[in-house]
């Protein structure tokens, strides 16, 4: 709502401009509004009723849980202080499927990024067929996790999988499930595939935004379309890549879980997981509600520190920018 | 520029390609027979046995205690789809009226409690979610299934942004006739947002129809599963048997992917609206 299309200078600061509008944050609230004692809260109620009882209630439990131990049986719970925190950050099991969740996190952030920013690119120059392509990437974008692991499993099945069968044509005896990496890989291939549309999505409708005078100015000053795209299209579309970044690392973090479930079929034995699968392990299936809980704050800590990242960042460009 | 453009198009077909293929596949597989595909692999071609599948998924009493049919999985998704797209559409647009139209104490409080809820999604808080359910005694019911679910501000968060882009004055001139909050907010407001609300019925639906981790947990009784619940199961029973019901598993992923992705195409230019004008 907040780009117009019209009537911008093509000056260095018009530019400037429109890069703090693709990132401002919203604007300060009505000029005029109702004064009422009790219908705000009233219109507010439901709202607050479902975020109390359903949000912050389990999330105090969790930071509450974190520091008891919970005897199994349910007689009762012993304070241990930090002790959930260090066992947790302490074993070595925990240490490497943080490594791998980062790994994994990085690798699916940059890739579904890179390919959805090119496919964009290319979408927004051709004009013959624009639809098309745009159709048949979001189709993608519906899919579930769990609908998009089942057939990534087919894909990658060692009786009938296709791409078991082709990997198989440059000597590589793919056996996802069976080997740590190969299953790594089909889950990255796979949580990348699924992403890809959200970001193409949006950073063809970020090109789209940018004004044809920016454009056709930019294309009279120089005239190598990659250094073009570089220094006039790559920095108006730096917000919607940050943007994008922040909503793809949390992706690879926590969407990711039920695609994991599915592909490593409650079977982590030998398999790659990450951090948020194994709070769901340990807290369901291995019944350590301390620990479950202590993981689950200290993926709470990461969240909140990309997301206030995430704000002073924008910030910092709008005014300085 | 122009010289370019085949080399463009092969980007974007390769893309393409890539982007769709696991769909074609996966439709056409689950025409084949199970004997078929565990044969000759997977196919892009079609295979002439996808009627007696789909009716087998569709209608066969399955699960462990024989009560739940594809027909009744498949209804457990559209009531969680469409309670979840209402639920969220009135809940927000209420509490999105109230912050941006009033003015009374505590707004700010109020405004940063509602949108803290969009930091922590709920993955990271499913044990205590599940024991607070379990104390409600929410577990398998629908209330259970879908309430919880609108405890996040996304739709909030898509209806200030919109209201704040109306033009203010709207607000004066009906002042000016002398309408109240509510009769602005149903003879103004409401008709203004209606390509806003479709746009939000259609990304909740999808984002309520795909929910996985929470019916896996509020649901142990068949009779509420949904089709992503449903994939689950299908999967775990695989475990042992001899050749693995691979065209039931394609049909019932096709069911389930089948809704979502007609409803995002169809209503695409209304879904991108939505999605990247409130997003940012």
């Amino acid at each position: 709502m907040s780009v117009p299309s019209t009537s911008l200078q093509t000056s260095p600061s018009g530019i400037a401009r429109l890069r703090a509008r693709l990132a401002a944050p919203p604007e300060a609230a009505k000029r005029v509004q109702f004064r009422r004692p009790l219908l705000p809260w009233l219109l507010l109620a439901p709202q607050l009723a479902v975020v109390a009882t359903f949000f912050y209630w389990p999330s105090a439990q969790a930071v509450i849980s974190s520091f008891y131990i919970e005897d199994p049986f349910g007689f009762g719970a012993t304070f241990v202080g930090l002790d959930n925190y260090a066992d947790a950050v302490g074993s070595s099991e925990y240490i490497r499927i943080a490594g791998f969740t980062v790994m994994f996190t990085v690798i699916v952030t940059v890739l579904s990024l890179a390919i959805g920013m090119l496919l964009a690119v290319k979408a927004d120059k051709v004009i013959r067929g624009r639809p098309a392509y745009r159709t048949a990437l979001i189709a993608v974008y519906a899919i579930a996790p769990p609908v998009a692991g089942l057939i990534g499993m087919m894909l990658f099945d060692q009786h009938i999988g296709s791409i078991v069968r082709f990997a198989a044509l440059f000597g590589w005896n793919m056996q996802v499930g069976l080997s740590y990496w190969d299953t790594a890989f089909a889950m990255i291939v796979v949580a990348v595939w699924l992403q890809i549309p959200y970001n193409f999505i949006f950073v063809l409708s970020g090109l789209q935004a940018i004004p044809s005078a920016v454009r056709e100015a930019a294309l009279i000053d120089c005239r190598n379309g990659l250094r073009r795209f570089r220094t006039v299209i790559l920095p108006l579309l730096a917000p919607t890549a940050f943007f994008l970044m922040i909503i793809n690392i949390t992706y690879a973090l926590f969407d990711t879980f039920a695609l994991i479930d599915v592909m490593v079929k409650d079977k982590p034995a030998n398999n790659p997981i990450t951090l948020v699968y194994k709070v769901y392990l340990d807290g369901f299936r291995g019944n350590d509600i301390g620990g479950s809980s202590a993981q689950s704050v200290i993926l709470m800590a990461v969240v909140l520190v990309l997301t206030l990242f995430q704000f002073r960042y924008i910030e910092r460009r709008v005014h300085y920018g | 520029m122009n010289r370019m453009k085949p080399f463009d198009h092969l980007i974007l077909i390769l893309g393409t390609l890539f982007m769709v293929s696991p769909i074609a596949i996966a439709v056409m597989t689950s025409t084949h027979t199970a004997a078929d595909i565990h044969a000759n692999g997977l196919s892009l071609l079609p295979g002439g046995h996808g009627f007696e599948t789909y009716e087998t998924v569709l209608t066969r009493q399955g699960g462990f205690t024989g009560q739940v049919t594809g027909t009744r999985m498949m209804m457990n998704s559209v009531i969680l789809g469409l309670g979840f797209a209402v639920g969220k559409i009135v809940f927000s647009m209420l509490a999105a009226y109230a912050l941006v139209y009033f003015r009374f104490r505590f707004a700010t409080v109020m405004f940063w409690v509602i949108f803290t809820t969009l930091l922590l999604p709920l993955e990271v808080r499913i044990m205590p979610s599940y024991q607070v359910m379990s104390g409600l005694g929410l577990l398998n019911t629908y209330t259970g299934l879908i309430v919880p679910l609108l405890a996040s501000a996304t739709g909030t968060f898509y209806f200030r942004q919109f209201f704040k882009s109306v033009p203010d004055e709207l607000l004066e001139a009906a002042r000016i006739d002398g309408a109240g909050p509510v009769r602005f907010f149903i003879d103004v407001l409401i008709p203004l947002s209606r390509t806003m609300i479709a746009a939000i019925f259609i990304i909740m639906f999808v984002y309520g129809w795909n929910q996985y981790l929470w019916p896996m947990l509020m649901t142990t009784d068949e009779r509420f599963f949904t089709l992503m619940r449903g994939i689950k199961q299908i999967l775990q029973v695989w475990i042992g048997s001899q050749i693995p019901d691979y065209n039931e598993a394609f049909a019932l992923a096709v069911l389930a992917l089948l809704p979502p992705v007609v409803m995002v195409v169809v209503f695409q230019s209304w879904f991108i609206k939505g999605l990247t004008e409130s997003d940012k």
